[in-house]
């Protein structure tokens, strides 16, 4: 019980301090994209919309930073689709956040030919140069530092991803000059 | 050079990627040629005729996936070019997708057309954004042109095509996977049988092949399957994309025609191995391949047979060189380090077994090994081939025991002194500092 004598969970007060964006209230939504959903949907085999989730869970992402309930709600609604599996390949792909990060996210590939190329270092560099650890965001919310597996980009490691942009054969010093380009 | 080149046969420039540089090479004609004088069944018979393998790692015979496709069956059929390169070291449907856009383009609706495909799918890996952005490109032009909607180049056929993202998973680049993943779901492989050409995309015939593979298809149509099987060896007729990387002179992708010599392809057109270190071993077609020391390349050619013979594989391609000096035991920790991570969790087996192999490979490196560890690793690695229903587990046992196979005295001495007997190298440079 708490100090208002009601159980935690419903405790006003407590519930104040669980809310996180994800279930702000005040957040935009996202239906205006409805029109550029109904496009897409054009070129896809009539009747199975299941498959639009990855591809309106990206674009609500891209447009908010990450994807919030009411989105799920909203998607559940218009898509037809059963809330556990929106939940599912929110949790199952890496790309998908269900919280804001840092304006920029570093995210810098560890896997073979990258750490053959000097991607440990690189790691190191950058944790340091930023104060943080893997995983954390700036106090200033300017940089999330991630470690990613394999991009692709083997023949130019080490590669970092900045938001969408590769960012390859990169050392210490150009990924000073880059974080520096970054406002 | 490296033999014939198909694929890489014109000259990257500014504008190389776009609709009007590859009609001007002569693109779109050969499709307007098939729409209007072949049956769809000749293009399979074309296409099987030139015994093309598939090459994004298993090297299937294309012809033989395409003909259990039933034409008149009566139902939907799919076909999804798959371009979720995530192996390790592989790099080349990236240089096809910004590069050649175009020539996937044309060979998915000849394919489309062969197997009577109303709706085709590429699935592209999330991470690529430029790759996307030249492909969705690539498609609008298409579809400008007439290449794409209805009534064909008023042939009456018709054919839609989606480029699909994916959102970061190296397991939806498995075939059923990516099927699932298609159908908006999270990518967990599915059983078969059925077979995803009986039973694929929304439980319909589907046809998955890679982005090189799908490629030679317009080639093969162009050149008539007679001269293509000119090209390369009798067992493996064409050429393959090579991404190489690591401690090598010039990584990049390089178009190998089918019996280029192996060791020639590495020391002399890649420039051989950085800082002119000696060649340790190269992973030769993405790390889920089996290593093969500098001795095992002397005399190989680069083909199915000759590198299955050197104990390997051409697998995706993805070369990766890797200098004297270089710690083995490092570098499978971090290729468990990501097995363990892409494990989708369906299967107890691979979710079980890769975790326990990293934590393994982790405590050998913090110098907390135990006498057991080296057999621990084989013993899973062989516990989980074939218990599972992808092939995810069994690619990384067959990576483990590869490298222990050929460097368990490295193993045995970072138990035995807590250390690395390579100082932990991965680098080249940090190996001259």
């Amino acid at each position: 019980m708490s100090a208002s004598g009601r159980p935690e969970a419903l405790d006003p007060e407590r519930q104040a301090q669980r809310e996180s964006p994800i279930n702000a209230p005040n957040l935009p939504s996202m239906r205006h994209l409805q029109p550029e959903f109904e496009a897409l949907k054009k070129r896809y085999p009539a009747g199975f919309q299941s498959s639009l989730t990855l591809p309106c869970l990206r674009r609500i992402q891209e447009v908010r930073g990450f994807v919030a309930d009411q989105d799920i709600d909203w998607l559940v609604e218009y898509l037809g689709v059963p809330r556990v599996q929106i939940e599912e390949v929110l949790t199952f792909y890496t790309q998908f956040r269900r919280e804001p990060i840092g304006r920029w996210h570093v995210q810098t590939c560890r896997n073979v030919s990258c750490s053959m190329r000097g991607a440990e270092r690189l790691i190191d560099h950058l944790s340091r140069k930023l104060g943080v650890k893997i995983g954390e965001t700036t106090p200033d919310g300017r940089f999330t530092l991630s470690v990613v597996e394999c991009l692709g980009s083997c023949g130019t490691a080490p590669v970092v991803m900045v938001n969408d942009t590769y960012h390859e054969n990169m050392d210490a010093a150009r990924i000073d000059a880059l974080l520096e380009s970054l406002k | 050079m490296t033999g014939r080149q198909l694929i890489m046969d014109f000259p990257v420039t500014a504008t190389s990627h776009l609709l009007a540089d590859y009609q001007a090479r002569g693109g779109y004609q050969t499709l307007r040629k098939v729409l209007t004088t072949l049956k769809p069944e000749d293009v399979t018979k074309e296409v099987t005729a030139a015994g093309v393998l598939g090459h994004g790692g298993a090297a299937f015979p294309v012809g033989r996936k395409w003909a259990v496709v039933k034409l008149d069956d009566g139902q939907p059929h799919y076909l999804c070019a798959n371009a979720d390169e995530g192996e390790p070291g592989t790099f080349k449907d990236r240089w096809i997708l910004e590069h050649a856009p175009h020539l996937l383009l044309e060979s998915m609706l000849m394919t489309c057309y062969a197997l009577q495909v109303r709706n085709c799918f590429v699935y592209i890996r999330g991470e690529f954004d430029q790759p996307y952005r030249r492909l969705q490109a690539a498609v609008e032009e298409a579809y400008a042109a007439g290449y794409f909607g209805e009534n064909i180049l008023g042939t009456g056929f018709a054919c839609d095509i989606v480029v699909y993202r994916g959102a970061g998973s190296y397991v939806c680049g498995e075939a059923s996977a990516l099927i699932t993943s298609i159908e908006g779901k999270k990518g967990y492989p599915r059983n078969r049988p059925p077979r995803l050409t009986v039973r694929g995309l929304y439980q319909r015939p589907t046809v998955i092949n890679n982005v090189e593979t799908l490629s030679n298809v317009a080639i093969i149509m162009r050149m008539g399957a007679e001269e293509f099987r000119k090209v390369g060896k009798p067992k493996s007729p064409g050429t393959q994309l090579v991404s190489i990387s690591g401690h090598v002179n010039k990584p990049g992708v390089y178009e190998v025609e089918y019996g280029y010599p192996l060791a020639k392809f590495i020391y002399e057109d890649c420039g051989g191995v950085l800082a002119g270190r000696g060649l340790k071993c190269i992973i030769p077609g993405g790390i889920s391949t089996k290593v093969m020391t500098a001795k095992d390349i002397e005399g190989v050619t680069y083909d199915h047979k000759s590198m299955e013979a050197a104990g390997s594989q051409v697998g995706s391609g993805g070369m990766v060189v890797i200098a004297e000096g270089t710690c083995m035991v490092r570098l499978l920790h971090v290729m468990l380090r990501f097995y363990h991570h892409e494990s989708c969790g369906q299967c107890t087996p691979c979710r079980e077994g890769m975790g326990w192999m990293h934590r393994i490979i982790e405590r050998i490196v913090r110098g907390e090994g135990q006498p057991g560890d080296i057999d621990a690793l084989v013993r899973i690695s062989n516990a989980n081939d074939g218990t599972t229903i992808c092939g995810m587990g069994d690619a990384a046992g067959y990576a483990t025991v590869g490298i222990i196979a050929k460097y368990r005295d490295e193993f045995e001495y970072y138990i035995a002194n807590k250390r690395s007997k390579c100082e932990g190298r991965l680098e080249v440079e940090t190996a001259h500092a």
